[in-house]
């Protein structure tokens, strides 16, 4: 009769992160808190808890499936543990043997998008054609409307699959287009240079 | 060694050098297509595996090259070839160094998701089409079924019979016009068709203009139009010989 009295109250909140982790179950894309929210009919604050609770118990190392928060949402992936594991079983054909051409493709589209097949021939010097149906068909990148200007053109922009595939969660976390290398400076005073010695 | 014989694999063309000049040449390769870079390591890794560095063919390369490089140039940039024309000389390199910074940042962009993509590709997940949502049940208001009976009875009557009576064409005779156009022509040597059957409707024009066939076909007259839709002339072909009898005796 001396035994501590424990009260083991049920915890809404961990009620709560049980269905949040049902739901990313069941769910093929990654979803946001508010998508989260409405399916578990519960408040975005406390399923951002819930998350928090989720996150704790699958995380790397932990479990062999892991939440991750990408592409502008909440999903859960296989831990790089069983990596080897997976390769063996399923491809990956989103990113399989993506060209360089294809990779400065998107490079463009996603930096640069919504934008059109001239605009990204017009920065690579080629055709830019195959390496855009290959990126359309590895689902990467996907239609956004026309250019009103250029003749119509259709323009494109990146998916939530390239997000996903590149494991990004959003756009934003590219790197500043001011930090990759490219120096005008330096590129300017090179043609000067070559354009003194042809006047020499 | 031979540049023209030189054998290429790119991405838009396999084969020797010669047969893409030619295509290049007769415009059924569009340059736009073809990696010039891609031409020069070819040639420089068939030049690597000789020992003696062969100076003419260097040369012929040189020239066909930067031919091929100044072709696919224009072609890019059509306009903006008259644009960089226009510009001083300092701000055309402005130009072309923005230009080229601007491509050397995709480079370097594409650089960085290459590398990104080793790292992240020990990520493996599941990826399908989206689930289908529930579907929402249509609510509707409430109807009083006797709106819907008035509305039906309104549908079930029979809409007032359409008269046809204007769709009865009457054609007149040939004839009638291949006189009245006999006796126009007795008192003036030439008229204006358009004028001429301004006033009457759309068929008799019609059958007007089969006179005017018919008399054409007989040799009475002529029939003249400076071009398409332009008033039709027609005239008495005695009268034309006589003006040409007038003009060739003057």
């Amino acid at each position: 009769m001396d035994a501590p009295l424990r009260l083991i109250a049920a915890n809404p909140l961990d009620q709560l992160a049980k269905t949040v982790e049902a739901l990313l179950v069941v769910a093929s894309a990654p979803l946001t808190a508010a998508e989260l929210a409405e399916a578990a009919a519960d408040d975005p604050e406390r399923v951002e808890a819930a998350l928090g609770l989720v996150g704790e118990r699958y995380r790397e190392g932990r479990s062999g499936i892991v939440l991750e928060h990408v592409a502008g949402g909440w999903a859960f992936r296989a831990s790089r543990d069983a990596a080897d594991a997976c390769a063996r079983m399923i491809e990956k054909p989103a990113q399989r043997n993506l060209s360089q051409a294809a990779l400065e493709t998107l490079a463009i589209v996603a930096y640069l998008g919504p934008c059109t097949r001239p605009d990204v021939t017009r920065i690579r010097g080629v055709a830019a054609d195959s390496a855009v149906a290959s990126l359309l068909e590895r689902g990467l990148i996907s239609e956004a409307g026309r250019d009103d200007e250029a003749g119509g053109a259709i323009r494109y922009r990146t998916t939530p699959v390239f997000e996903r595939v590149f494991g990004l969660e959003s756009l934003s976390q590219l790197p500043r287009l001011d930090d990759l290398g490219a120096d005008v400076d330096e590129i300017r005073d090179r043609l000067n240079a070559v354009a003194e010695k042809r006047t020499a | 060694m031979i540049v023209r014989e030189l054998e290429l694999d790119l991405d838009a063309f396999e084969g020797p050098f010669d047969l893409l000049l030619t295509l290049v040449l007769k415009d059924e390769l569009d340059l736009v297509e073809i990696d010039v870079a891609a031409i020069v390591l070819a040639f420089l890794e068939r030049l690597a595996e000789r020992e003696a560095l062969d100076l003419d063919a260097c040369g012929e390369f040189l020239v066909l090259i930067s031919a091929l490089l100044e072709l696919k140039a224009r072609g890019l940039f059509p306009e903006e070839a008259a644009e960089l024309a226009e510009l001083e000389p300092e701000a055309a390199a402005e130009e072309l160094a923005r230009r080229l910074a601007e491509y050397r940042r995709m480079k370097e962009a594409a650089a960085w998701l290459r590398e990104r993509l080793e790292v992240e590709g020990d990520r493996y997940f599941r990826m399908g089409p989206a689930p289908l949502a529930p579907r929402v049940e249509p609510q509707l208001a409430p109807h009083d079924p006797a709106r819907l009976a008035a509305a039906m009875r309104v549908l079930a009557t029979p809409p007032p019979e359409v008269s046809l009576a204007h769709m009865a064409l009457r054609f007149p005779p040939v004839t009638q016009f291949l006189e009245r156009f006999r006796s126009v022509l007795r008192r003036r040597s030439r008229f204006d068709f358009d004028q001429e059957v301004a006033e009457l409707s759309r068929i008799e024009q019609a059958v007007a203009f089969l006179a005017l066939l018919e008399l054409r076909r007989g040799g009475e007259i002529a029939i003249d139009q400076a071009a398409p839709f332009a008033p039709i002339r027609i005239s008495r072909t005695d009268v034309e010989r006589e003006d040409s009898w007038t003009l060739r005796s003057a």
